[in-house]
């Protein structure tokens, strides 16, 4: 079973094991550099990007401020089509919903689509204390699941493994699980491509249940949209008895033409291509609007809040709740390229991540207090958002929640956080910086005070300025500042003030 | 209070005070009367006539190892039976409303999807053949809707081969707006780019996974 | 056109030869330049790391300094983009704090009349070629502020082009961050030196002598790792190779 992510430990604690890892560094490298350059390349493809992402933003940010009108349509949508909707106010809710479901159909196993929100949840794990066994489908997810091991990356969760860790782990495992893998394994992506297929096809044709997330669902319609690559969606929203579908509230779009923009979006900012390979629709039940008879004969929607409502009361935060899990802030990111995605401590790591989780669960836990921090602000994130997130600007924004407090809103309550603690010494030093940066003659003070004592100045730095100096020199304070240098050469102007 | 209350009621909270948002308990105002969305993105990329915009399906197609053919109505019968004779198909599943004159020529068995048909027996069945909804230039894509010439969706899933025919030119668009105006947003759809593919391993794109591992298109054209 | 030169806190302290080669670029092309001595800091350091409120006295400060020139010329893309990018965010905040429009107001004069130093020479100045001469091989390192909040672009390396004896090449991966991040190169330290040091190997592979940026934070940053790995290279701030000419060489 995937571990869950209870008790990290600090991103930058979790990120100095990470950096010091050159097997995962050269796979993390080789993965995100390969993909970077094939989305430049697609959506240079699109002349109307940049009008294609605003109108994203645009209907996003629509939805969202009319969250709840278009919820109560998608549900009338879909119940109409035969399906039933559920409503889970947090993920030990979503997890009760989905294992009764189950239940309720005497089986004991489940066939999976990759989904973000269950795994969210925790969902696996739920079910299997509950004697159900999950599998997971999704070549990835497999891949993860099989080696006992956690996600890193939203698209490609085992993005940290190499060809050659996988098929060890599939000529180790796959046995375990069901079809061994073959004995002559290679590791040629295509073989292990193929191994998978062999390994999941019976599963697939004898499941009953299917579970699922989805990218989009359509208000005015009640339709569900899946967008995969391999198959594996296919395979469990169309064969099993019963599809249950876990979806976050933020999923919803208003109408069917808006998928106009996200399906051209989505495929070249996630994979690169210029569209995925497979993108199942579908509306309700097999007997529902159509009486064709293709698909599930039952459909359950479990309609996800687990601390969405919470982002969406917060004015700078609540753009993170137009993501579109397409992972180019990960691809593009250099801190994520380097720390890996378990450092993020959650199942979102990388830019979208570090202002998702601290969202989601708080800035409570020690990981998510120090998510935050986890950027250099370098904003290529913001650059290739499809959607048009800010992530800088929502991470200086979440900077502001941990250090200084203020309200926020939890489980639906508006409640005001303390400044976190550990951030006294720093508040001190910002406080004196404050004072000296409006009294220049403060200022003047303190850099002649530099500057006569530099003969004296270490190398290195004591305390915290180890930070600095473990991997840099430290700058060489020169002999007057240039204020002195102007004052002394050009005379008085301006003043101190 | 029931769960959907309670995140109906949260999400009222949360936008209170929002411009344009939600007022009040009884729910948001109508949306659509402020700002609409700037729909100034194109409709199509780049100006095609109807040749050039088939000839771009073919090649987005091919880009993505759908292997293309092109015929008339005389010639598709014959085709049809090559290209199943060339991979040995023993079984062929057969849409309930696909054109019979299709397969006249062809050898191997028909299969018909029926309800009692279980996935097992249709995973022993070699190729299936089907009509499409409508196929998208600019993405190389095929779209099924489960219309009698196409059938369920698991039929063109579990055999490994597939073969689609696209009426030429009336059924081709430039781009996926113009796709998703032809369509039924009620049926069960199945956007199709290529043959099944995974990018799952180091970030780079291998065909043949759980879908089809070929995927041929046939455009078809004066009929 | 009064002119004055917002150095910048870092600038003033550590980097003063940053500041005498832009007075100096400057007056040799004709602009008579005054450095406001009021000045201290646009508040950046304070606004990233999640102290905003503490940040808004100094950039009310900024203002006031300020108020009084035609333009306002600084040596760094981080700070440029503080005052132009995030100085209408601060005032906007305020406002959604029930603030009123009082930070907005105060501080909106200065926002538009603030340049990046390539910005002033190529958009207002109307020059890429500035006279200089300066004999060596150079890259040129787009740092993040001034690349994307800014949208420098080509400005930089269209003044470096027109320089006598320089040799441009180009950067592997140029504009991947270095790694400095302001208090992230403290808060992060391995994920921000595994960073720079990434850098500075893009960098030695060019085979340049000097690695050119327009922001002396993020120099100190690569042009430490620099020292610690014993590289051949050195940083140098693009308004001293500007400045350098035959008669007087940068040394």
């Amino acid at each position: 079973m995937t571990h869950t992510f209870v008790g990290m430990p600090a991103f930058p604690k979790a990120a100095h094991d990470a950096v010091r890892d050159t097997t995962l560094r050269g796979n993390l490298r080789h993965a995100t550099h390969t993909i970077r350059a094939k989305r430049a390349k697609a959506v240079a493809e699109l002349e109307d990007w940049e009008r294609l992402r605003e109108a994203g933003k645009q209907i996003k940010d629509h939805t969202l401020r009319h969250l709840d009108r278009y919820l109560v349509q998608l549900e009338e949508s879909v119940t109409r089509a035969g399906g039933t909707v559920h409503w889970a106010a947090d993920a030990d809710e979503a997890n009760r919903i989905v294992a009764g479901l189950v239940r309720a159909t005497g089986e004991r196993e489940v066939v999976k689509v990759k989904s973000m929100a269950t795994q969210e949840i925790g969902l696996n794990e739920a079910l299997a204390e509950e004697g159900i066994t999950a599998y997971e489908t999704d070549l990835a997810e497999l891949i993860v699941q099989l080696g006992d091991d956690r996600p890193s990356h939203i698209l490609v969760p085992a993005i940290h493994r190499n060809r050659g860790e996988i098929r060890d782990i599939f000529a180790r495992t796959m046995s375990e699980w069901g079809r061994p893998a073959p004995d002559d394994l290679t590791d040629t992506p295509a073989e292990l491509a193929e191994a998978a297929r062999l390994h999941l096809r019976e599963k697939f044709l004898r499941a009953k249940v299917g579970i699922s997330g989805a990218n989009f669902m359509v208000a005015e319609t009640g339709t569900l949209v899946v967008v995969e690559s391999e198959g594996n969606g296919r395979m469990c929203l169309t064969l099993p008895e019963t599809l249950i579908s876990v979806v976050g509230i933020e999923k919803l779009v208003p109408t069917w033409r808006d998928l106009e923009v996200f399906l051209q979006t989505l495929p070249r900012s996630s994979t690169a291509e210029r569209m995925n390979p497979y993108t199942s629709m579908w509306t309700g039940t097999r007997d529902g609007l159509t009486g064709e008879g293709d698909g599930p004969r039952n459909f359950h929607l479990v309609l996800l809040d687990n601390g969405r409502t919470d982002t969406l009361a917060d004015e700078v935060g609540r753009q993170a709740l137009r993501c579109i899990r397409c992972s180019a802030c990960l691809n593009v990111c250099p801190v994520y390229e380097r720390a890996g995605g378990h450092a993020y401590g959650s199942v979102y790591p990388g830019p979208i991540g570090a202002i998702l989780s601290p969202q989601l669960r708080g800035t409570a836990s020690e990981i998510d207090a120090s998510l935050p921090y986890a950027s250099s602000l370098c904003g290529a994130c913001y650059e290739v958002c499809p959607v048009a997130i800010d992530i800088p600007e929502v991470l200086v924004h979440l900077r502001e929640r941990v250090v200084q407090g203020g309200p926020v809103t939890r489980r639906g309550a508006k409640v005001t956080l303390q400044p976190a603690k550990g951030h006294a010494a720093e508040r001190a030093a910002m406080r004196a910086a404050a004072f000296a940066f409006t009294h220049p003659g403060a200022l003047a003070a303190g850099q002649r005070l530099a500057a006569r004592t530099r003969r004296f100045h270490p190398r290195r730095l004591p305390g915290p300025g180890r930070a600095w100096s473990d991997s840099r020199a430290v700058p060489k304070v020169p002999a007057e500042p240039f204020r002195d240098w102007w004052r002394r050469t050009r005379g008085e102007t301006g003043g101190d003030r | 209070m029931s769960s959907r209350d309670v995140i109906l009621n949260r999400i009222r909270r949360a936008l209170n005070g929002s411009p344009g948002a939600s007022d009040g308990p009884g729910g948001s105002g109508a949306p659509g009367a402020e700002e609409p969305v700037d729909r100034s993105y194109l409709t199509e990329h780049g100006a095609r006539s109807t040749e050039e915009t088939v000839e771009l399906l073919a090649e987005n197609l091919a880009d993505y190892r759908a292997i293309v053919h092109r015929s008339d109505a005389d010639g598709l019968a014959e085709l049809l039976a090559r290209l199943l004779a060339v991979r040995g198909a023993r079984s062929v599943v057969v849409p309930p409303g696909l054109d019979a004159s299709w397969l006249k020529a062809a050898d191997p068995v028909r299969v018909h999807d029926r309800a009692e048909l279980t996935p097992q027996q249709l995973d022993e069945v070699d190729s299936v053949v089907t009509g499409c909804a409508v196929a998208v230039a600019e993405t190389g894509t095929i779209v099924l809707d489960g219309s009698p010439d196409q059938g369920r969706r698991r039929s063109t899933l579990v055999p490994d081969h597939h073969i689609c025919v696209v009426r030429v030119p009336d059924q081709v668009v430039s781009s996926v707006p113009q796709a998703l105006q032809r369509l039924d947003p009620v049926r069960p759809l199945t956007w199709i780019s290529g043959p099944s593919a995974t990018s799952d391993i180091e970030l780079d794109r291998v065909e043949g996974v759980h879908g089809p591992r070929t995927l041929e298109v046939v455009l078809l054209s004066g009929a | 056109m009064r002119v004055a030169l917002f150095l910048t806190c870092v600038n003033d302290t550590l980097y003063p030869d940053t500041g005498r080669a832009v007075v100096k670029l400057l007056e040799r092309l004709g602009v008579d330049v005054d450095f406001p001595s009021g000045q201290t800091c646009c508040g950046q350091a304070h606004y990233n790391t999640g102290y905003r409120h503490g940040a808004e006295p100094l950039a009310r400060h900024f203002a006031e300094v300020f108020a009084g020139y035609d333009a306002i010329v600084t040596p760094s893309g981080s700070c440029g983009a503080m005052v132009r990018e995030l100085y209408p965010r601060m005032g906007a905040r305020a406002r959604a704090e029930g603030r009123g429009e009082s930070l907005t107001r105060a501080l909106a004069p200065v926002v538009p009349k603030t340049y990046e130093l390539t910005e002033f020479l190529v958009d207002v100045l109307g020059v890429t070629d500035v006279g200089a001469y300066y004999p060596h091989k150079v890259t040129y390192h787009p740092t993040c502020h001034g690349l994307r909040s800014l949208g420098l672009g080509e400005r930089p390396t269209r003044l470096l082009a027109q320089v006598r004896g320089l040799e441009l090449v180009e950067l592997p991966g140029a504009e991947e961050c270095c790694g400095f991040g302001g208090t992230f190169s403290v808060k992060n330290p391995d994920v921000s030196a595994a960073m720079g040091l990434d850098k500075v190997r893009a960098a030695e592979s060019t085979g340049a002598g000097v690695l050119c940026a327009a922001d002396n934070s993020c120099l100190m940053h690569i042009g430490g790792t620099m020292t610690r790995l014993r590289s051949g290279m050195r940083p140098v701030h693009i308004a001293e190779i500007l400045a350098s000419t035959e008669e007087e060489q940068l040394t």
